[in-house]
């Protein structure tokens, strides 16, 4: 189980790695947005995953189900931004 | 050893907090300080601190996204590139040594979860064993804050209140 869940660790890391690579180099703002919202997803697996380890899945899934609440409040606010400010931005 | 899982989370930690400071747009600057708050949560999750971990999350990557969006969005033109100047020699020469005094005085911070320390020592074991039987609140963090604390928790919230309002009053539409 310990191997399993090590090995869950290091494959989402890798994932994040991919994805952040995208948010830092992405060239238009809908790259980075698209990266950030996978950072997002995959955080919340991996709290997850880090509470089954610690053996306290409770505590781990309120705060997972609190950054996917808040990531879907922060996805709309910048859907509003760019509604407002429209989406030329290079 | 523990610290050699935290060495990834430090770099991951590192590389989006620059890459906030050097992106050449306000928005990337948003996202990428949202992802850096994750990252942050995730430290503080590691180390047992869970509650800070929810704070971080919640507190770091949702509302403070929101609010620096709302910010941009009642101020900004519409083109959010930087222009920034490079910056000076006095900044390159003093936030250097300022990191290097705080590498040399965390030198001397005792080694995590040591018992012995004088934070861990003084009243944390009188909280731990004694908690639940004055307030029958079992997470121990939630029995201090509001309970043994109350009072100090109750004027914190006004503080917090009243710095509601007062971006609410700032980010009126049509003020």
């Amino acid at each position: 189980m310990k191997t399993f869940l090590f090995c869950v660790v290091v494959l989402l890391v890798i994932l994040i790695g991919a994805f952040l690579y995208r948010v830092l180099q992405g060239p238009t703002i809908f790259d980075r947005l698209l990266g950030h919202n996978g950072i997002s997803t995959k955080a919340i697996i991996l709290l997850i995953v880090i509470g089954i380890s610690f053996e306290r899945v409770d505590m781990f899934i309120d705060i997972s189900i609190g950054y996917a609440l808040l990531n879907l409040v922060g996805a709309l606010a910048v859907a509003k931004y760019l509604e407002q400010k429209g989406a030329s931005i290079e | 050893m523990i610290l050699s899982y935290e060495i990834p989370l430090l770099l991951l930690l590192l590389v989006t907090a620059a890459g906030a400071i050097l992106v050449k747009d306000l928005m990337s600057a948003v996202l990428l300080l949202g992802s850096y708050s994750f990252f942050l949560s995730l430290t503080w999750a590691w180390l047992g601190a869970v509650d800070v971990a929810f704070v971080e999350a919640v507190v770091g990557g949702g509302l403070g996204t929101v609010l620096f969006l709302l910010t941009l969005i009642g101020t900004a033109p519409k083109d959010t590139r930087l222009r920034r100047p490079p910056p000076s020699a006095i900044t390159l020469i003093v936030f250097p040594l300022l990191g290097l005094l705080l590498l040399y005085a965390a030198n001397d911070l005792p080694e995590f979860g040591d018992p012995n320390t004088p934070a861990s020592a003084h009243i944390s074991p009188t909280y731990l064993e004694q908690s639940y039987q004055d307030t029958h609140t079992p997470n121990v963090v939630t029995s201090v804050l509001m309970d043994y604390r109350s009072l100090d928790t109750m004027v914190e919230t006004v503080v917090i209140f009243a710095a509601g309002i007062a971006c609410a009053l700032l980010l009126r539409r049509n003020a």
